[in-house]
């Protein structure tokens, strides 16, 4: 599995972290480019079913990161996305899903070199990890059920 | 059926240096839907937006990509471009091939291929956009000044003076700030009191400036133009309206051993006090801490002397509701007591004084009448150290900034002192000197070579007593880190500038960010440095970092310009990127259940339950609805929404869905 190229998709608030991964670039520090970024508002925007959605379609990993607590731009949407996460996370792995393919964090506007240590340190586990499957294909089993049935 | 244009940015060669455009824009070109996919070195430039307005007409486009830098830097360039080639601008979107990709991977094909999957994902997500049109809010031409310092004075008259009304609050009992406290001003050496009481007596006098005087904000509602703030005037105990202030009750006040906080604690005050001489305005206020009628139930002595019986011990605070459309927040800064150096033996002995106390005791009418003496025996000093850098540029107090004026201040201590008592011998203790400004160097320098102020670069490790005199222990670096050891009669410590108490409660009520140092931080370091990143909250003056004088006077009248523009308009025109509930006819009104989940959680109290009524006034139908003038687009509620009633315009579950189908997908 030496040539696994982890597909990680980063669900980001626009104020925090989409703007700590701008100045990433700004700072021209390197990370892996297995990374790719989705932008939202808020994390309090992440529905939480956009992550199955995810690693239903293939994504080997996940990053929600946001602004940290008390620098919401919106004042509270971290603290539920915080939240959310703590509930999700109790189901998600009582529905058998691996919860090491899944990085919460919190970067900041400023924080272009913590973005590339939050990716390059998901990367690695995730490679450590190797690709997902088992939810894919369960997904894609019960949807073909699912129309045979129809 | 979709028509989407993409335009690839070479950037120069920032992008196609390590992404091969060229691939990118074929390999989309092939996409469905994509009507054309083209690269050009610049699209930023002129002829790179013509490219996209001709386009749009040309090939009928019903959406556009533009694959270049971060949308942070150029959405709203494109946007507009594709506004003037007759494409609704909300139906633009780019896709970040510069600061997520070409700047931050190394040239290969994985670097290429992304790029494809990040400009893929954003046509999957046009082609779901819809033509938003900008929401118009009213704008509300009174403007609130946080703070009466000289920051805040100076935004509210240079706001009153371009004819719009400004409420200005200040929480203790006068207006003046810091700035009124001191003794003389650098490189000037002009009297503090004299440029400022002017400006004092100004503000009170204008006839756009209503100002409240020992009052909070309580509570900060509403949006841009459209804030609702509540004030808490804090009960004086007085009719303003009835006292004359002349100052009979603080005379007779038996309670005369309260530290005045005007005079750094270095004087005394009674309960019913005026904080200063020229005050503005010049009425007392109780101190109900202190009073012994409040304390004990008996007194009232006031209340019997006062001629015009003006004393009302049974005022309640009031709250004022105020209609405001842009808030200057100038709340200024305090300085880290002398305490925070336990090894600088401040409260063992007296006569180690911070930077402040110096100055009402150099004040011509501070405690002292502007005799330099020290406190322990009110004798004059001899020998006088000052340490600069006392906490600022210290790692290890937590506080690495500079606070940028204790060099300038200290320099004019040390003539201040000299100038009075001419036989002294003033020394400072320094790192660097900082003293950046114009004629600022120049005053340093007529210090160590007119006024021959003894300048040692090095720190002070402790301070000690011995023999009933005080020891300054430290090193000078310039010779070579030899110990030294002075000895002082007085010493002065330039303690570091601190965000004010009270900036963090302030920050949360106003929702505008702060650094980890609790002063509050500009949108941007360089080119919004008076916006905060809420809309409408301006700063000015010392709250942002510790500033002197002119800064704080040039940020004041910086963040007055950008209220007067705001107040320009009469509406204001907001991206439309709201968060919507669904609304179909009748019997169903909408897939709302009106669980009232998104309510709580909504930070700007946006939404509210839409009752449904039929013919004869019975509630048939509960929703909720969402008052777009005051979302601002979190989103929050579409995540929380049980019956996933709740879509926000721009980030539709239908985009976002799309996208992250899009970025895993090859299609």
């Amino acid at each position: 599995m030496s040539d696994f190229e982890p597909k990680v998709v980063a669900f980001v608030c626009n104020w925090c972290t989409y703007a700590g991964a701008d100045l990433t670039g700004t700072s021209r520090i390197k990370y892996a480019s297995n990374v790719k970024i989705i932008r939202f508002p808020c994390t309090g925007r992440i529905d939480f079913m956009l992550l199955l959605k995810a690693f239903a379609n293939g994504a080997d990993g996940i990053i929600v990161s946001g602004c940290h607590p008390n620098d919401c731009h919106y004042t509270s949407g971290n603290f539920h996305a915080k939240r959310r996460w703590i509930m999700f996370k109790e189901l998600m792995d009582f529905m058998g899903i691996d919860m090491n393919r899944i990085t919460f964090s919190w970067v900041s506007a400023a924080e272009g070199a913590r973005w590339a240590d939050v990716v390059n340190s998901t990367v690695t586990r995730i490679r450590e990890l190797g690709p997902y499957v088992s939810y894919k294909e369960l997904v894609n089993k019960s949807v073909e059920e699912e129309v045979k049935n129809d | 059926m979709a028509r989407i244009g993409v335009f690839v940015c070479h950037c120069g060669e920032n992008i196609s240096a390590t992404v091969d455009c060229g691939k990118v824009a074929e390999t989309i070109g092939k996409l469905k839907h994509v009507a054309l996919s083209t690269e050009y070195k610049y699209m930023c430039s002129d002829p790179g937006q013509t490219l996209i307005k001709e386009a749009i007409k040309e090939h009928n486009l019903t959406g556009v990509v533009v694959s270049a830098c971060s949308p942070r830097m150029h959405e709203p360039t494109f946007r507009k471009a594709c506004a003037e080639g007759g494409l609704n601008p909300f139906l633009c979107e780019m896709a970040n091939l510069r600061e997520h990709c070409s700047w931050v991977h190394e040239k290969n094909e994985l670097t290429t291929e992304k790029a494809i999957d990040i400009v893929r994902t954003q046509v999957e997500k046009v082609k779901l956009n819809s033509a938003l049109q900008p929401i118009k809010v009213p704008v509300t031409k009174t403007a609130m000044v946080i703070g009466g310092g000289i920051a805040g004075i100076q935004s509210a008259l240079d706001i009153a003076n371009c004819g719009h009304k400004v409420i200005m609050i200040e929480r203790s009992p006068s207006i003046g700030g810091h700035m009124s406290q001191l003794s003389e001003t650098f490189p000037t050496l002009d009297c503090s009191q004299c440029i400022l009481t002017p400006r004092m007596v100004e503000v009170a006098q204008h006839p756009n400036i209503t100002l409240y005087t020992y009052a909070e904000v309580e509570s900060v509602e509403g949006f841009i133009g459209n804030f609702k703030v509540k004030v808490r005037k804090k009960a004086k105990s007085l009719d303003e309206k009835a006292c004359t202030g002349c100052g009979l009750c603080t005379t007779k006040c038996p309670q005369k051993k309260i530290p005045n906080e005007f005079e750094q604690g270095m004087g005394m005050r009674p309960a019913i006090y005026v904080p200063f001489p020229q005050a503005v305005p010049n009425r007392p206020v109780i101190d109900k801490e202190h009073c012994t009628y409040y304390l004990k139930g008996k007194c009232k002595i006031c209340e019997i002397v006062c001629p015009t019986k003006a004393i009302r011990f049974d005022q309640p605070d009031e709250i004022l509701e105020l209609e405001i459309g842009a808030i200057v927040v100038a709340t200024g800064f305090d300085i880290k007591h002398a305490d925070f150096f336990p090894e600088y033996g401040y409260g063992r002995y007296k006569d180690i004084i911070d930077g402040l106390q110096f100055e009402r005791l150099a004040s011509a009418s501070g405690p002292t009448s502007g005799a330099i003496l020290r406190p322990s025996d009110g004798k004059v000093p001899k020998n006088i150290v000052f340490i600069a850098c006392a906490g600022s540029r210290d790692p290890a107090k937590g506080i690495a900034y500079c606070s940028k004026i204790c060099c300038m201040y200290t320099a004019k201590h040390a003539m201040l002192y000299k100038h009075k008592v001419h036989e002294g011998k003033a020394h400072v203790f320094y790192m660097d000197i900082r003293s950046g400004g114009k004629n600022y160097d120049e005053f340093v320098r007529r210090a160590i070579e007119e006024d021959h102020v003894n300048y040692i670069r090095g720190r002070v490790s402790t301070i000690f007593e011995r023999d009933g005199k005080l020891f300054v222990k430290g090193v000078d670096t310039l010779l070579g880190a030899m110990p030294v050891e002075i000895e002082a009669d007085m010493v002065v410590l330039a303690t570091a500038g601190v965000a004010n108490s009270g900036a963090e409660d302030l920050a949360q009520k106003l929702h505008v960010s702060y650094d980890s140092h609790k002063f509050f931080a500009e949108a941007h370091p360089k080119l919004k440095p008076v916006e905060t990143n809420t809309a409408g909250i301006f700063l000015a003056g010392a709250c942002q970092n510790p500033k002197d004088i002119p800064d704080s006077v040039s940020q004041a009248s910086g963040a007055a310009v950008k209220v007067a523009a705001l107040f320009s308009q009469s509406e204001l025109t907001r991206e439309p990127l709201v968060a919507v509930v669904n609304r179909t006819s009748p019997p169903l009104y909408s897939t709302c259940v009106a669980c009232g989940m998104c309510k709580p959680v909504c930070p700007y109290q946006a939404i509210e339950l839409e009752e449904f009524k039929a013919r004869d006034g019975r509630v048939v139908k509960k929703a909720a609805r969402i008052n777009e003038g005051l979302c601002q687009g979190c989103g929050t509620c579409v995540a929380v929404c049980r019956s996933k009633s709740i879509d926000l315009l721009g980030y539709s579950n239908n985009q976002v869905y799309a996208e992250v189908v899009a970025l895993l997908n090859d299609y």
